[in-house]
């Protein structure tokens, strides 16, 4: 038993420390560091950089550039682009439909749309979520009407992320609404943006942000070349793309960074005759915290070396879901600590910004961080699979 | 990176399993060997001698296996699942550990080899009224007189010090009680003229003692290490003691954990195994969640104290005090409310896993006291 880098990983370690610290464009860092919105430039600009190192979609099959790294390596390159930080690889590209398109798609959507996904020429969003269908996602209604030569889509999406840049988004519709199960009669279908009938409304979130939207589908064609694997058989795909392992979704490196920065920043807090950071019960408390991190990410190395015993199953492990819950409440806990630290100049809502420069965005940072035990599974619905799969219940 | 045993390890976690299953496979068997004189049964402790088992942290030139803190941590758990009574940690564990680093060779080869075959049986005793968990809060005083010290004072709660065949006592020989300068660990027979005994049980079912020394002479050869300087020797002896007690606290809690999941399968209400209720499964999850943590942070401490630095070692054991402390707690209270009126009583195993892993958070310093002194080091 031990915890050390081999030899290899610690020098693939620090290529990726390199190469971030000598490719990663300095403003792109300080708005990460400063909780600031990335421009969607900055966004396909540095993944595009990524992409031409070979590092986009390591996980990927070899022949669409993919790399074959360990779960080790895909976990170290994670965790540094976190810790960064830096922003990681699209998500709706890299981890939800590339993979469906390269275990599902034709030789000819493969090739017309996997290169461009990789190197974020089309910014994908997803459009699995509704107003009616969140944790119960099988209960979507949004139909697609097969005609002749083309469906037609009818319906809405919600909670579609950055939707507002995608070129396309990556939809599932019914396609048989007779269908005995509710999972049966979906299809996963490639949409356009600019299809005539898409219409996208931004929603606001309590952050004052506006990263989610509402996506109307009022009679919109898609060409019948745009289907994804068979029709009706779409939920094979929606449960392949959730079950697929995500690394770092305990976002071990994201709380790494800013619990460095909270202890940093809070050596500079003036409290009393001495600092925040002399104060006992924040000490306390972050000490808690940084004690919850050390667990974590040992959590997570037992998950990587389970991982490298099970080999890519395609089924994800379920002690992920524990990463996914502690890794969740962990950074929402740092959303905290921010909050303890920017003391009276979390209240401002003002633009320009008032009070020293991280604060404002620690109270936007706090409200928006809630949402990370309520996406990509709420930490209920992760209990529930943690109660099936691990305890048997 | 590797979690896996190499074959050395996974024999001797064999070979613990099967004397833990033949001595307590029947629980009820454990309240027998309680209620003997010592607290705990002298076959099973010769069971443990004959394999080996108990010269596992002692080096080889003196008869032992010269394994370390990852073998203790399989040992403890397995002890910790099966509510071992015998005094292993005490002895072999934190005992030896004391010895080691403190002791002498002319010391250590004449005390080791009867820890390695079980006729010594080692305690510390460190607790005094006014200490609480802080080791370098001595007011027991050793005088030096003339090649020898005289020990006066009293000592509390010293866990096993009933069986003990020698008292690792701490004892001040400078300066005042707080000062962390001054304090001197004597090893001293516990049948010596002037030491008289109290034993209790306690509220685990172990044993502890009431000591009290009046003029008790050693030798100035029992001293462990440099007097006035025993405070490191301690805090590393303790914290080899607390990796293993966290270990066997990841025991406790897996076993508690599964008994739980296991009950809310079988017990029906309703018409219905109560398993079936979301409510409970969540909770089950989150016993589960917090064991998963505990025990990362378990693994992380022996690795540290088999292989660190010092400030990394201190930090390790510390910060798995604290994770191992609160998740205790949880998971005991979770699991008797998950039982229900069962788990309330004596009979019932699960309410002795509740009771053990109580009294572990109290030991060697609290997750508080932990949590504070982590806080109270320099950034």
């Amino acid at each position: 038993m031990d915890l050390k880098l081999s030899a290899e990983e610690a020098a693939f370690r620090d290529e990726v420390r390199a190469f971030i610290a000598e490719e990663l464009p300095p403003q792109t860092r300080a708005k990460m560091l400063l909780g600031q919105e990335l421009a969607k430039q900055d966004v396909v600009d540095w993944q595009r950089k990524l992409n031409a190192k070979g590092w986009a979609v390591p996980h990927w099959p070899a022949e669409w550039g993919g790399r074959n790294w360990s779960a080790m390596q895909e976990c170290i390159f994670l965790d540094e682009l976190q810790q960064a930080p830096a922003p990681t690889p699209l998500p709706f590209n890299v981890s939800m439909v590339g993979p469906v398109i390269a275990t599902f798609g034709s030789e000819q959507q493969k090739a017309r749309f996997l290169p461009a996904t990789a190197n974020l020429d089309i910014w994908w969003c997803q459009g699995f979520s509704e107003p009616g269908a969140g944790s119960d996602l099988a209960s979507l209604k949004t139909m697609a009407r097969r005609e002749a030569d083309c469906y037609v889509i009818n319906g809405q999406k919600a909670w579609t992320t950055l939707g507002q840049h995608a070129d396309w988004i990556f939809v599932l519709a019914r396609t048989d609404p007779g269908a005995q199960k509710k999972q049966s009669g979906i299809s996963f279908l490639l949409v356009d943006m600019k299809t005539p009938g898409i219409t996208l409304r931004p929603i606001q979130l309590i952050d004052g942000g506006r990263e989610v939207n509402e996506v109307w589908f009022d009679d919109v064609v898609v060409p019948l070349e745009n289907l994804v694997g068979e029709e009706n058989r779409g939920w094979e795909c929606a449960k392949f793309l959730l079950g697929n392992e995500r690394m770092g979704i305990a976002g071990v490196g994201m709380s790494k960074q800013r619990l460095a920065r909270i202890r940093e920043l809070a050596a500079g807090e003036r409290v009393g005759g001495g600092t925040l950071l002399e104060q006992g019960w924040f000490r306390e408390k972050l000490i808690g915290a940084e004690i919850e991190l050390k667990a974590l990410e040992i959590m997570q190395l037992r998950v990587v070396a389970q991982a490298h015993k099970r080999g890519r199953t395609g089924t994800p492990d379920p002690y992920s879901s524990i990463l996914k819950i502690k890794g969740s409440e962990l950074l929402q806990t740092t959303s905290e600590l921010m909050m303890d630290v920017g003391g009276p100049y979390v209240l401002p809502f003002a633009n320009p910004p008032v009070g020293p420069e991280f604060a404002a965005t620690t109270a936007a940072t706090y409200f928006n961080f809630r949402k990370i035990s309520i996406f990509g599974g709420t930490n209920e619905i992760q209990r529930n699979i943690i109660a099936k799969a691990i305890l048997g219940l | 990176m590797d979690f896996d045993l190499n074959d050395d390890q996974r024999m001797l976690q064999e070979s613990v399993a099967r004397m833990l299953a033949s001595a307590y496979g029947d629980f009820t068997r454990r309240r027998t060997y309680q209620e003997q004189p010592d607290g705990f049964d002298r076959r099973v402790w010769q069971e443990y001698a004959q394999s080996g088992l108990l010269s596992l942290n002692i080096p080889e030139r003196y008869g032992g296996l010269g394994q370390g803190a990852v073998e203790t941590f399989f040992v403890m758990e397995a002890f910790g699942g099966s509510l071992a009574l015998e005094p292993f940690l005490t002895s072999s564990v934190l005992g030896a550990a004391l010895v080691r680093h403190g002791g002498s060779e002319a010391l250590q080869a004449q005390i080791l080899p009867h820890v390695a075959d079980g006729t010594a049986i080692l305690a510390l005793a460190q607790v005094e009224r006014n200490s609480r968990a802080d080791l370098g809060f001595v007011e027991f005083a050793a005088l030096e007189d003339d090649g020898h010290y005289v020990l006066n004072g009293d000592k509390s709660v010293v866990l096993g010090g009933g069986a003990a065949t020698h008292v690792i006592v701490s004892a001040r020989t400078a300066g005042a009680s707080g000062d962390p300068l001054g304090i001197s660990l004597f090893i001293v027979d516990a049948g010596s003229a002037g030491i008289t005994r109290r034993v209790y049980a306690t509220q685990d079912g172990m044993q502890a003692a009431e000591i009290s020394f009046r003029d008790v002479r050693v030798p100035a050869a029992a001293a462990l290490g440099v007097p006035g300087q025993g405070l490191a020797i301690l805090t590393r002896g303790v914290d080899e003691a607390i990796a293993g007690l966290c270990a066997e606290a990841v025991g406790a809690m897996d076993a508690l954990t599964a008994m739980t999941v296991e009950y809310l399968k079988t017990r029906r209400q309703f018409g219905v195994p109560i398993a079936s209720f979301q409510a409970l499964q969540h909770r089950a999850v989150d016993m589960r969640m917090a064991l998963e943590q505990a025990r990362s942070m378990a693994i992380y401490a022996a690795l540290c104290v088999a292989d660190g630095d010092e400030a990394t070692r201190r930090w390790a054991v510390s910060a798995a005090k604290v994770q191992i402390g609160q998740a205790a707690r949880f998971i005991g209270q979770q699991a008797v409310q998950l039982h229900g009126g069962i788990g309330m009583t004596m009979e019932y195993k699960a309410g002795h896993y509740f009771k053990r892993l109580t009294m572990i958070d109290a030991q060697f310093g609290d997750w508080r006291h932990h949590l504070r002194g982590l806080a109270a080091r320099a950034a």
